[in-house]
Protein backbone atom coordinates (compact mmCIF):
# COMPACT_ATOMS: atom_id res chain seq x y z
CA UNK A 1 0.00 0.00 0.00
CA UNK A 2 1.26 3.67 -0.49
CA UNK A 3 1.98 5.65 1.94
CA UNK A 4 1.02 8.91 0.43
CA UNK A 5 -0.92 9.34 -2.53
CA UNK A 6 -1.15 12.06 -5.57
CA UNK A 7 -3.36 14.15 -4.03
CA UNK A 8 -1.60 14.31 -0.88
CA UNK A 9 1.13 15.89 -2.75
CA UNK A 10 -0.98 17.97 -4.05
CA UNK A 11 -2.15 19.25 -0.45
CA UNK A 12 1.20 19.41 0.27
CA UNK A 13 2.67 21.49 -2.53
CA UNK A 14 -0.16 23.45 -1.33
CA UNK A 15 0.67 24.31 1.93
CA UNK A 16 4.14 24.60 0.82
CA UNK A 17 2.78 27.09 -1.96
CA UNK A 18 4.56 25.51 -5.18
CA UNK A 19 2.82 25.17 -7.83
CA UNK A 20 2.80 21.61 -9.68
CA UNK A 21 1.77 20.12 -12.88
CA UNK A 22 0.44 17.05 -13.03
CA UNK A 23 3.38 15.07 -14.36
CA UNK A 24 5.42 16.45 -11.23
CA UNK A 25 2.61 15.30 -8.94
CA UNK A 26 2.82 11.61 -10.60
CA UNK A 27 6.47 11.69 -10.37
CA UNK A 28 6.65 12.88 -6.44
CA UNK A 29 3.94 10.68 -5.28
CA UNK A 30 5.76 7.70 -6.31
CA UNK A 31 9.33 9.20 -4.83
CA UNK A 32 7.95 10.22 -1.88
CA UNK A 33 6.71 7.03 -1.18
CA UNK A 34 10.16 5.05 -1.46
CA UNK A 35 11.40 7.80 0.56
CA UNK A 36 8.93 7.70 3.14
CA UNK A 37 9.30 3.78 3.30
CA UNK A 38 12.75 3.94 4.28
CA UNK A 39 12.99 7.12 6.61
CA UNK A 40 9.93 5.37 8.34
CA UNK A 41 12.52 3.08 10.25
CA UNK A 42 13.37 5.53 12.34
CA UNK A 43 10.45 4.76 14.44
CA UNK A 44 11.89 1.63 15.09
CA UNK A 45 14.19 2.94 17.88
CA UNK A 46 12.48 5.89 18.83
CA UNK A 47 11.19 4.44 21.95
CA UNK A 48 8.91 6.35 24.16
CA UNK A 49 11.50 7.06 26.98
CA UNK A 50 13.76 8.59 24.56
CA UNK A 51 14.26 12.50 24.74
CA UNK A 52 13.85 13.98 21.72
CA UNK A 53 16.86 16.90 20.42
CA UNK A 54 16.20 19.52 18.66
CA UNK A 55 19.81 20.99 18.39
CA UNK A 56 22.94 19.79 19.06
CA UNK A 57 23.88 22.13 21.58
CA UNK A 58 22.32 23.58 24.93
CA UNK A 59 21.43 27.00 24.26
CA UNK A 60 18.46 28.98 24.84
CA UNK A 61 16.95 32.54 25.15
CA UNK A 62 20.45 33.98 23.93
CA UNK A 63 19.48 38.42 24.35
CA UNK A 64 21.56 41.26 23.22
CA UNK A 65 21.92 44.98 25.12
CA UNK A 66 18.73 46.87 23.90
CA UNK A 67 20.51 49.38 21.85
CA UNK A 68 20.12 51.49 18.59
CA UNK A 69 23.03 49.84 16.35
CA UNK A 70 24.10 50.38 12.41
CA UNK A 71 22.14 48.73 10.15
CA UNK A 72 20.69 48.28 6.51
CA UNK A 73 19.38 51.80 5.11
CA UNK A 74 16.03 51.26 3.09
CA UNK A 75 17.55 51.50 -0.16
CA UNK A 76 19.88 48.70 1.09
CA UNK A 77 17.47 46.64 2.87
CA UNK A 78 15.34 47.09 -0.82
CA UNK A 79 18.01 46.82 -3.08
CA UNK A 80 16.76 42.88 -4.54
CA UNK A 81 13.11 43.58 -4.12
CA UNK A 82 11.68 42.69 -7.17
CA UNK A 83 9.44 45.77 -7.57
CA UNK A 84 9.40 48.63 -5.07
CA UNK A 85 7.42 51.61 -4.17
CA UNK A 86 8.16 54.57 -1.72
CA UNK A 87 10.70 52.68 0.14
CA UNK A 88 8.21 49.67 0.45
CA UNK A 89 8.46 46.33 -0.99
CA UNK A 90 6.05 45.97 -3.55
CA UNK A 91 3.82 43.45 -3.67
CA UNK A 92 0.66 41.73 -5.54
CA UNK A 93 -2.34 41.90 -3.78
CA UNK A 94 -2.96 40.27 -1.00
CA UNK A 95 -6.74 40.39 -0.25
CA UNK A 96 -8.51 39.84 -3.33
CA UNK A 97 -10.21 42.41 -5.60
CA UNK A 98 -10.51 45.95 -3.93
CA UNK B 1 59.45 28.97 -5.99
CA UNK B 2 55.83 29.76 -5.18
CA UNK B 3 53.43 28.10 -8.17
CA UNK B 4 50.07 27.18 -8.15
CA UNK B 5 50.62 23.93 -6.28
CA UNK B 6 52.03 25.81 -3.54
CA UNK B 7 50.58 25.43 -0.12
CA UNK B 8 48.30 28.59 1.60
CA UNK B 9 51.08 28.22 4.18
CA UNK B 10 54.02 28.21 1.26
CA UNK B 11 52.73 31.43 -0.17
CA UNK B 12 52.14 33.09 3.01
CA UNK B 13 55.90 32.46 3.89
CA UNK B 14 56.52 33.66 0.08
CA UNK B 15 54.62 36.75 0.57
CA UNK B 16 56.46 37.50 4.09
CA UNK B 17 59.44 37.19 2.75
CA UNK B 18 58.95 39.84 -0.20
CA UNK B 19 59.74 36.95 -2.96
CA UNK B 20 55.89 37.71 -4.37
CA UNK B 21 53.19 40.07 -3.97
CA UNK B 22 49.33 39.62 -3.42
CA UNK B 23 48.47 40.84 -6.91
CA UNK B 24 50.92 38.97 -8.95
CA UNK B 25 49.71 35.44 -6.86
CA UNK B 26 45.80 36.65 -7.81
CA UNK B 27 46.81 37.20 -11.39
CA UNK B 28 48.66 33.81 -11.38
CA UNK B 29 45.01 31.89 -9.87
CA UNK B 30 43.08 33.98 -12.46
CA UNK B 31 45.12 32.96 -15.13
CA UNK B 32 44.70 29.32 -14.27
CA UNK B 33 41.04 29.92 -14.11
CA UNK B 34 40.92 30.84 -17.67
CA UNK B 35 43.01 27.82 -18.54
CA UNK B 36 40.93 25.40 -16.87
CA UNK B 37 38.04 26.19 -15.39
CA UNK B 38 35.95 25.93 -19.02
CA UNK B 39 36.46 22.13 -18.11
CA UNK B 40 35.80 22.32 -14.19
CA UNK B 41 32.90 24.71 -13.95
CA UNK B 42 33.73 25.44 -10.26
CA UNK B 43 33.32 29.21 -10.27
CA UNK B 44 29.70 30.78 -10.52
CA UNK B 45 31.34 34.21 -10.59
CA UNK B 46 34.93 35.83 -10.76
CA UNK B 47 35.03 38.72 -9.06
CA UNK B 48 38.47 39.85 -10.35
CA UNK B 49 38.17 43.83 -9.99
CA UNK B 50 37.17 43.20 -6.01
CA UNK B 51 39.90 40.43 -5.62
CA UNK B 52 42.95 42.28 -7.17
CA UNK B 53 41.91 45.69 -5.36
CA UNK B 54 42.19 43.65 -1.87
CA UNK B 55 44.94 42.19 -3.22
CA UNK B 56 46.25 45.53 -4.11
CA UNK B 57 45.82 46.93 -0.25
CA UNK B 58 47.23 43.86 1.36
CA UNK B 59 50.46 44.47 -0.82
CA UNK B 60 50.13 48.32 0.18
CA UNK B 61 50.01 47.57 4.04
CA UNK B 62 52.93 44.98 3.80
CA UNK B 63 54.81 47.16 2.22
CA UNK B 64 54.51 49.83 4.67
CA UNK B 65 55.75 47.14 7.16
CA UNK B 66 52.06 47.26 8.90
CA UNK B 67 51.51 43.53 10.98
CA UNK B 68 49.34 40.99 8.90
CA UNK B 69 47.41 37.74 9.82
CA UNK B 70 48.83 34.49 8.58
CA UNK B 71 46.76 34.37 5.52
CA UNK B 72 46.88 38.26 4.64
CA UNK B 73 46.91 38.01 0.68
CA UNK B 74 46.67 34.47 -0.02
CA UNK B 75 43.50 33.55 -2.40
CA UNK B 76 40.46 31.70 -1.79
CA UNK B 77 37.51 30.48 -3.15
CA UNK B 78 33.80 30.82 -1.50
CA UNK B 79 31.12 28.60 -1.55
CA UNK B 80 28.49 30.39 -3.17
CA UNK B 81 25.82 29.84 -0.27
CA UNK B 82 27.57 32.81 1.73
CA UNK B 83 26.30 36.55 1.41
CA UNK B 84 28.81 38.72 0.23
CA UNK B 85 28.41 42.17 -0.13
CA UNK B 86 27.72 43.59 -3.70
CA UNK B 87 28.69 40.06 -5.51
CA UNK B 88 26.18 38.01 -7.20
CA UNK B 89 25.28 35.40 -4.46
CA UNK B 90 23.01 32.38 -6.05
CA UNK B 91 22.83 29.20 -4.20
CA UNK B 92 23.50 27.20 -6.84
CA UNK B 93 19.32 28.70 -7.62
CA UNK B 94 17.66 30.14 -10.14
CA UNK B 95 15.45 31.67 -7.58
CA UNK B 96 18.53 33.62 -6.35
CA UNK B 97 19.48 34.49 -9.84
CA UNK B 98 21.27 37.99 -9.98
CA UNK B 99 20.57 38.64 -6.39
CA UNK B 100 23.59 40.93 -4.86
CA UNK B 101 23.45 40.85 -0.66
CA UNK B 102 23.42 44.31 0.51
CA UNK B 103 25.79 42.75 3.60
CA UNK B 104 28.41 40.74 4.53
CA UNK B 105 27.98 37.14 6.32
CA UNK B 106 30.35 36.92 9.47
CA UNK B 107 32.50 34.39 7.57
CA UNK B 108 33.50 36.90 4.92
CA UNK B 109 34.14 39.85 6.85
CA UNK B 110 36.27 37.66 9.16
CA UNK B 111 38.06 36.76 5.81
CA UNK B 112 37.84 40.53 4.70
CA UNK B 113 39.89 41.52 8.02
CA UNK B 114 42.50 39.16 7.80
CA UNK B 115 43.38 40.02 4.17
CA UNK B 116 42.39 36.90 2.69
CA UNK B 117 41.37 37.68 -1.48
CA UNK B 118 38.32 36.11 -2.31
CA UNK B 119 38.23 35.47 -6.18
CA UNK B 120 34.93 34.31 -7.00
CA UNK B 121 31.73 32.49 -5.75
CA UNK B 122 31.80 28.49 -6.16
CA UNK B 123 29.36 26.22 -7.92
CA UNK B 124 27.42 23.79 -5.36
CA UNK B 125 24.20 21.57 -5.31
CA UNK B 126 20.85 23.97 -5.30
CA UNK B 127 20.58 25.70 -2.14
CA UNK B 128 23.26 22.85 -0.67
CA UNK B 129 21.07 20.20 -0.94
CA UNK B 130 22.74 17.20 -3.06
CA UNK B 131 25.95 15.05 -3.09
CA UNK B 132 27.08 15.63 -6.54
CA UNK B 133 26.87 19.36 -7.79
CA UNK B 134 24.52 17.77 -10.24
CA UNK B 135 21.70 20.00 -8.58
CA UNK B 136 23.17 23.42 -9.60
CA UNK B 137 20.78 25.59 -11.35
CA UNK B 138 24.23 26.72 -13.56
CA UNK B 139 25.18 23.10 -14.51
CA UNK B 140 27.74 20.68 -12.74
CA UNK B 141 30.91 20.80 -11.79
CA UNK B 142 33.23 18.34 -13.13
CA UNK B 143 35.64 16.26 -11.07
CA UNK B 144 39.65 17.45 -11.71
CA UNK B 145 40.46 14.21 -11.49
CA UNK B 146 38.65 12.66 -14.47
CA UNK B 147 36.25 15.39 -16.03
CA UNK B 148 33.83 12.95 -16.93
CA UNK B 149 32.68 12.53 -13.11
CA UNK B 150 30.93 14.11 -9.98
CA UNK B 151 33.27 16.36 -7.29
CA UNK B 152 31.24 15.63 -4.79
CA UNK B 153 28.44 18.12 -3.23
CA UNK B 154 27.15 20.08 -2.25
CA UNK B 155 30.42 22.38 -2.38
CA UNK B 156 31.95 20.37 -5.46
CA UNK B 157 32.72 23.81 -6.96
CA UNK B 158 34.65 24.47 -3.70
CA UNK B 159 37.01 20.77 -4.08
CA UNK B 160 37.53 21.08 -7.38
CA UNK B 161 38.76 24.67 -7.53
CA UNK B 162 41.46 23.28 -4.65
CA UNK B 163 42.34 20.01 -7.13
CA UNK B 164 42.59 21.89 -10.34
CA UNK B 165 44.83 24.56 -8.44
CA UNK B 166 42.32 27.36 -8.97
CA UNK B 167 42.92 28.12 -5.42
CA UNK B 168 44.77 27.14 -2.67
CA UNK B 169 42.03 27.45 0.03
CA UNK B 170 38.32 27.87 -0.08
CA UNK B 171 35.36 28.07 2.21
CA UNK B 172 32.53 24.89 2.37
CA UNK B 173 29.38 24.42 3.90
CA UNK B 174 28.61 20.81 5.75
CA UNK B 175 25.05 19.72 6.52
CA UNK B 176 25.46 16.17 6.12
CA UNK B 177 28.62 15.99 4.79
CA UNK B 178 28.90 18.89 2.00
CA UNK B 179 32.12 19.72 3.12
CA UNK B 180 33.75 16.21 3.85
CA UNK B 181 32.32 14.12 1.18
CA UNK B 182 34.11 16.73 -1.90
CA UNK B 183 36.97 16.55 -0.11
CA UNK B 184 37.06 12.96 0.23
CA UNK B 185 36.30 12.78 -3.66
CA UNK B 186 38.86 14.78 -4.48
CA UNK B 187 42.01 14.50 -2.96
CA UNK B 188 41.44 17.79 -0.61
CA UNK B 189 41.31 18.29 2.35
CA UNK B 190 37.75 19.39 4.10
CA UNK B 191 36.55 20.38 8.09
CA UNK B 192 33.69 20.71 9.31
CA UNK B 193 34.05 22.70 12.47
CA UNK B 194 32.00 21.78 15.79
CA UNK B 195 28.67 23.00 15.62
CA UNK B 196 28.72 26.76 16.71
CA UNK B 197 32.64 26.75 16.29
CA UNK B 198 32.05 29.34 13.06
CA UNK B 199 29.08 31.65 12.85
CA UNK B 200 26.18 31.43 10.82
CA UNK B 201 25.38 34.77 10.08
CA UNK B 202 24.78 35.49 6.28
CA UNK B 203 24.94 31.45 5.66
CA UNK B 204 21.59 31.17 3.42
CA UNK B 205 20.06 28.60 5.85
CA UNK B 206 19.04 25.21 4.53
CA UNK B 207 19.01 23.08 7.89
CA UNK B 208 19.67 25.60 10.93
CA UNK B 209 20.30 22.81 13.38
CA UNK B 210 23.21 20.76 11.00
CA UNK B 211 24.42 23.70 8.75
CA UNK B 212 28.37 24.82 9.76
CA UNK B 213 30.61 26.52 7.13
CA UNK B 214 34.53 25.14 7.58
CA UNK B 215 37.89 25.52 5.56
CA UNK B 216 38.75 23.90 2.52
CA UNK B 217 42.41 23.03 1.39
CA UNK B 218 45.08 20.70 -0.01
CA UNK B 219 46.83 20.34 3.49
CA UNK B 220 45.84 19.71 7.00
CA UNK B 221 48.29 22.74 7.99
CA UNK B 222 45.85 24.86 5.48
CA UNK B 223 42.91 23.91 6.53
CA UNK B 224 43.98 24.92 10.20
CA UNK B 225 45.15 28.74 9.16
CA UNK B 226 41.53 29.29 7.85
CA UNK B 227 39.81 27.89 10.46
CA UNK B 228 41.36 30.20 12.96
CA UNK B 229 40.74 32.98 10.62
CA UNK B 230 36.80 32.28 10.53
CA UNK B 231 35.84 30.57 13.85
CA UNK B 232 35.19 32.52 17.03
CA UNK B 233 32.11 33.40 18.90
CA UNK B 234 29.82 36.23 17.25
CA UNK B 235 26.74 37.48 18.76
CA UNK B 236 24.84 37.93 15.50
CA UNK B 237 24.78 33.93 15.34
CA UNK B 238 22.61 33.12 18.72
CA UNK B 239 23.66 29.45 18.11
CA UNK B 240 26.94 30.26 17.92
CA UNK B 241 29.31 29.11 21.03
CA UNK B 242 31.64 31.59 23.44
CA UNK B 243 34.37 30.09 24.03
CA UNK B 244 38.26 30.21 23.09
CA UNK B 245 38.65 28.41 19.36
CA UNK B 246 40.57 25.17 19.97
CA UNK B 247 44.05 25.85 19.00
CA UNK B 248 43.87 23.96 15.43
CA UNK B 249 47.19 25.33 14.06
CA UNK B 250 49.09 24.54 17.05
CA UNK B 251 47.52 20.90 16.36
CA UNK B 252 47.99 20.59 12.85
CA UNK B 253 51.84 21.43 13.67
CA UNK B 254 52.40 19.01 16.35
CA UNK B 255 52.66 15.35 14.26
CA UNK B 256 52.08 13.06 17.08
CA UNK B 257 49.88 10.58 18.16
CA UNK B 258 51.80 8.73 20.33
CA UNK B 259 49.78 7.14 23.12
CA UNK B 260 46.52 8.28 21.48
CA UNK B 261 43.32 5.98 21.17
CA UNK B 262 42.05 6.02 17.75
CA UNK B 263 38.21 4.60 17.85
CA UNK B 264 37.48 2.80 14.52
CA UNK B 265 33.41 2.70 14.11
CA UNK B 266 32.15 -0.32 13.15
CA UNK B 267 29.21 0.51 11.82
CA UNK B 268 30.95 2.87 9.29
CA UNK B 269 32.95 -0.10 7.17
CA UNK B 270 31.78 -3.07 5.71
CA UNK B 271 28.86 -3.55 3.52
CA UNK B 272 27.96 -0.49 0.98
CA UNK B 273 31.56 0.26 0.83
CA UNK B 274 33.74 -0.31 -2.22
CA UNK B 275 36.80 -2.66 -1.39
CA UNK B 276 38.95 -0.10 -2.59
CA UNK B 277 37.82 2.60 -0.25
CA UNK B 278 38.41 -0.32 2.69
CA UNK B 279 41.63 -0.88 1.86
CA UNK B 280 43.20 2.56 1.40
CA UNK B 281 41.40 3.24 5.06
CA UNK B 282 42.99 0.23 6.88
CA UNK B 283 46.51 1.88 4.67
CA UNK B 284 45.50 4.91 7.15
CA UNK B 285 44.81 3.56 10.21
CA UNK B 286 48.15 0.94 9.91
CA UNK B 287 49.96 4.41 8.96
CA UNK B 288 48.40 5.58 12.31
CA UNK B 289 49.59 2.63 14.50
CA UNK B 290 53.00 3.14 12.87
CA UNK B 291 53.01 6.12 14.57
CA UNK B 292 52.27 5.27 17.97
CA UNK B 293 48.55 5.17 18.10
CA UNK B 294 45.92 2.29 19.43
CA UNK B 295 43.24 1.37 17.77
CA UNK B 296 39.85 0.35 19.42
CA UNK B 297 36.96 -0.69 18.07
CA UNK B 298 34.22 1.07 18.76
CA UNK B 299 30.14 0.43 18.48
CA UNK B 300 27.82 2.83 17.69
CA UNK B 301 24.79 0.86 17.01
CA UNK B 302 21.94 3.65 16.12
CA UNK B 303 24.40 5.03 13.60
CA UNK B 304 22.34 2.71 11.13
CA UNK B 305 19.34 4.63 11.11
CA UNK B 306 21.13 8.13 11.14
CA UNK B 307 20.46 8.54 7.22
CA UNK B 308 17.07 7.77 8.07
CA UNK B 309 16.69 10.66 10.82
CA UNK B 310 18.49 13.22 8.80
CA UNK B 311 16.26 12.87 5.56
CA UNK B 312 13.86 13.74 8.22
CA UNK B 313 15.18 16.56 10.01
CA UNK B 314 16.73 18.04 7.20
CA UNK B 315 13.73 18.66 5.05
CA UNK B 316 11.77 19.62 7.47
CA UNK B 317 14.08 22.09 8.53
CA UNK B 318 14.34 23.32 4.54
CA UNK B 319 10.83 23.46 4.41
CA UNK B 320 10.72 26.22 6.86
CA UNK B 321 14.02 27.80 6.08
CA UNK B 322 13.29 27.98 2.34
CA UNK B 323 9.72 29.56 2.77
CA UNK B 324 11.60 32.91 3.16
CA UNK B 325 11.50 32.35 -0.56
CA UNK B 326 8.32 34.14 -0.81
CA UNK B 327 8.80 36.93 -4.02
CA UNK B 328 8.86 39.62 -2.25
CA UNK B 329 11.72 40.69 -0.92
CA UNK B 330 14.60 39.43 -2.54
CA UNK B 331 15.29 36.41 -5.52
CA UNK B 332 13.04 36.42 -8.95
CA UNK B 333 9.42 36.87 -9.13
CA UNK B 334 7.60 34.85 -11.51
CA UNK B 335 4.12 35.77 -13.36
CA UNK B 336 2.85 39.10 -11.65
CA UNK B 337 0.68 40.10 -14.68
CA UNK B 338 -1.29 42.85 -11.71
CA UNK B 339 -4.30 40.58 -11.86
CA UNK B 340 -2.65 37.41 -9.93
CA UNK B 341 -2.75 37.06 -6.22
CA UNK B 342 0.52 37.48 -3.86
CA UNK B 343 -0.10 33.80 -3.48
CA UNK B 344 -0.37 32.73 -6.69
CA UNK B 345 2.61 35.08 -7.76
CA UNK B 346 4.29 32.73 -4.73
CA UNK B 347 3.44 29.42 -6.37
CA UNK B 348 4.36 30.65 -10.08
CA UNK B 349 7.41 31.56 -8.30
CA UNK B 350 8.47 28.53 -6.61
CA UNK B 351 7.22 25.98 -9.02
CA UNK B 352 10.23 28.18 -11.22
CA UNK B 353 12.63 28.61 -8.81
CA UNK B 354 13.48 25.86 -7.25
CA UNK B 355 14.61 22.67 -8.79
CA UNK B 356 13.45 19.37 -8.34
CA UNK B 357 15.42 18.41 -5.73
CA UNK B 358 14.66 21.05 -3.30
CA UNK B 359 10.83 20.52 -4.23
CA UNK B 360 11.24 16.87 -3.18
CA UNK B 361 12.92 17.86 -0.02
CA UNK B 362 10.24 20.88 0.82
CA UNK B 363 7.36 18.09 0.10
CA UNK B 364 9.06 15.75 2.26
CA UNK B 365 9.46 17.90 5.05
CA UNK B 366 6.06 19.80 5.12
CA UNK B 367 4.55 16.22 5.40
CA UNK B 368 6.72 15.16 8.10
CA UNK B 369 5.99 18.46 9.89
CA UNK B 370 1.89 17.88 9.35
CA UNK B 371 0.20 17.47 11.78
CA UNK B 372 -1.11 13.61 12.30
CA UNK B 373 2.35 12.75 10.91
CA UNK B 374 4.70 14.64 13.15
CA UNK B 375 5.20 12.34 16.13
CA UNK B 376 5.69 9.20 13.82
CA UNK B 377 8.19 11.20 11.13
CA UNK B 378 9.95 14.69 12.84
CA UNK B 379 9.59 13.88 16.50
CA UNK B 380 11.05 10.05 16.15
CA UNK B 381 13.85 11.41 14.17
CA UNK B 382 14.39 13.90 16.96
CA UNK B 383 14.79 10.60 19.92
CA UNK B 384 16.95 8.72 16.73
CA UNK B 385 18.97 12.36 17.39
CA UNK B 386 19.47 11.91 21.24
CA UNK B 387 20.43 8.42 20.57
CA UNK B 388 23.29 9.06 18.20
CA UNK B 389 24.66 11.80 20.58
CA UNK B 390 24.78 8.99 23.49
CA UNK B 391 27.05 6.44 21.43
CA UNK B 392 29.52 9.33 20.58
CA UNK B 393 29.22 10.04 24.11
CA UNK B 394 30.10 6.13 24.83
CA UNK B 395 32.38 5.79 21.91
CA UNK B 396 34.47 8.88 23.05
CA UNK B 397 34.54 7.63 26.46
CA UNK B 398 36.92 4.97 24.88
CA UNK B 399 38.51 6.67 22.04
CA UNK B 400 40.08 10.40 21.84
CA UNK B 401 39.16 10.68 18.42
CA UNK B 402 37.20 8.14 15.82
CA UNK B 403 37.72 7.43 12.23
CA UNK B 404 36.06 5.89 9.01
CA UNK B 405 36.20 6.32 5.39
CA UNK B 406 35.01 9.53 4.66
CA UNK B 407 31.88 8.25 1.41
CA UNK B 408 31.40 4.98 0.74
CA UNK B 409 32.79 5.38 -2.75
CA UNK B 410 34.78 6.80 -5.13
CA UNK B 411 33.61 9.71 -7.69
CA UNK B 412 30.64 8.28 -9.66
CA UNK B 413 29.80 9.12 -12.79
CA UNK B 414 27.91 12.78 -13.89
CA UNK B 415 24.35 11.62 -14.23
CA UNK B 416 24.74 8.08 -12.72
CA UNK B 417 22.36 8.66 -9.72
CA UNK B 418 20.57 11.77 -10.50
CA UNK B 419 17.10 9.70 -10.96
CA UNK B 420 17.92 8.09 -8.05
CA UNK B 421 17.39 10.21 -4.73
CA UNK B 422 17.63 7.18 -2.39
CA UNK B 423 21.21 5.81 -4.10
CA UNK B 424 22.66 9.44 -3.60
CA UNK B 425 21.61 9.89 -0.22
CA UNK B 426 24.20 6.68 0.61
CA UNK B 427 26.75 9.06 -0.46
CA UNK B 428 26.30 10.90 3.18
CA UNK B 429 25.97 7.76 5.13
CA UNK B 430 29.59 8.15 6.90
CA UNK B 431 29.32 11.81 7.43
CA UNK B 432 25.74 12.42 8.35
CA UNK B 433 25.93 11.03 12.30
CA UNK B 434 28.76 14.16 12.82
CA UNK B 435 26.01 16.71 12.02
CA UNK B 436 23.44 15.10 14.01
CA UNK B 437 25.79 15.50 17.07
CA UNK B 438 27.17 18.50 16.14
CA UNK B 439 30.72 17.27 16.88
CA UNK B 440 33.83 18.28 14.34
CA UNK B 441 34.96 15.71 11.21
CA UNK B 442 37.94 16.26 9.04
CA UNK B 443 38.56 14.05 5.82
CA UNK B 444 41.67 13.91 4.27
CA UNK B 445 43.27 12.25 1.13
CA UNK B 446 44.45 8.24 2.34
CA UNK B 447 45.06 7.31 -1.44
CA UNK B 448 43.63 6.14 -4.49
CA UNK B 449 41.46 3.14 -4.87
CA UNK B 450 43.26 0.31 -6.80
CA UNK B 451 39.75 -0.14 -8.57
CA UNK B 452 39.79 3.26 -10.38
CA UNK B 453 42.95 5.00 -8.92
CA UNK B 454 40.54 7.90 -7.68
CA UNK B 455 41.12 9.43 -4.53
CA UNK B 456 39.56 7.81 -1.23
CA UNK B 457 38.44 10.14 1.78
CA UNK B 458 40.05 8.85 5.19
CA UNK B 459 37.08 10.92 7.76
CA UNK B 460 38.14 11.67 11.50
CA UNK B 461 36.00 12.98 14.26
CA UNK B 462 36.80 14.82 17.20
CA UNK B 463 34.52 15.38 20.57
CA UNK B 464 32.45 18.61 20.27
CA UNK B 465 34.85 22.18 20.55
CA UNK B 466 37.78 19.54 20.38
CA UNK B 467 38.85 20.35 16.77
CA UNK B 468 42.29 20.49 17.84
CA UNK B 469 42.04 16.47 18.44
CA UNK B 470 41.12 15.93 14.35
CA UNK B 471 44.02 18.23 13.51
CA UNK B 472 46.40 16.52 15.82
CA UNK B 473 45.45 12.87 14.08
CA UNK B 474 45.10 14.45 10.37
CA UNK B 475 48.38 16.39 10.59
CA UNK B 476 50.56 13.15 11.34
CA UNK B 477 48.77 10.75 9.49
CA UNK B 478 48.90 13.31 6.15
CA UNK B 479 52.83 13.85 7.26
CA UNK B 480 53.27 9.55 7.55
CA UNK B 481 51.59 9.12 4.10
CA UNK B 482 53.38 11.99 2.23
CA UNK B 483 56.13 10.12 4.03
CA UNK B 484 55.20 6.62 2.17
CA UNK B 485 53.83 8.26 -1.27
CA UNK B 486 57.06 10.79 -1.63
CA UNK B 487 54.91 13.49 -3.09
CA UNK B 488 51.71 14.72 -2.97
CA UNK B 489 48.46 12.69 -4.09
CA UNK B 490 47.42 15.59 -6.48
CA UNK B 491 50.44 15.11 -8.50
CA UNK B 492 48.60 12.29 -9.28
CA UNK B 493 45.60 13.86 -10.94
CA UNK B 494 46.18 12.60 -14.66
CA UNK B 495 43.95 15.71 -16.45
CA UNK B 496 44.79 18.90 -15.09
CA UNK B 497 48.36 18.56 -13.32
CA UNK B 498 50.28 18.24 -15.90
CA UNK B 499 49.02 21.42 -17.72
Amino acid sequence: MSAISRDDVAHLAKLARISMSDAELDHLAQEMDLILGAVARVQEVAASDVPPTSHPIPVNNIVREDVVRPSLTPQEALSGAPAQSEDRFKVPQILGEE
Amino acid sequence: MTSIKSSAADMAAALAAGTTTSVELTQLHYDRIAQVDEEVHAFLYLDKEGALEQAAAVDAKRQSGEELGPLAGIPLALKDVLAQKGVPTTCGSKMLEGWRPPYDATVVTRLKEAGVVILGKTNMDEFAMGSSTENSAYGPTHNPWDLTRIPGGSGGGSAAALAAFEAPLAIGTDTGGSIRQPAAVTGTVGVKPTYGGVSRYGLIAFSSSLDQAGPCARTVLDAALLHEVIAGHDERDSTSINAPVPQVVKAAKKLDVKGMKIGVVRELQGEGFQAGVLERFHDGLDALVSAGAELVEVSCPTFDYALAAYYLIAPSECSSNLARFDSMRYGIRVGDNGERSAEEVMKLTRHEGFGPEVKRRIILGTYALSSGYYDAYYGSAQKVRTLLMRDFAAAFAQADVLVSPTAPTTAFKIGEQVDDPLAMYLNDIATIPVNMAGIGGMSLPCGLASEDGLPVGFQIMSPAMRDDLMYQVGGTLEAALLAKWGAPILDKAPVLAAR
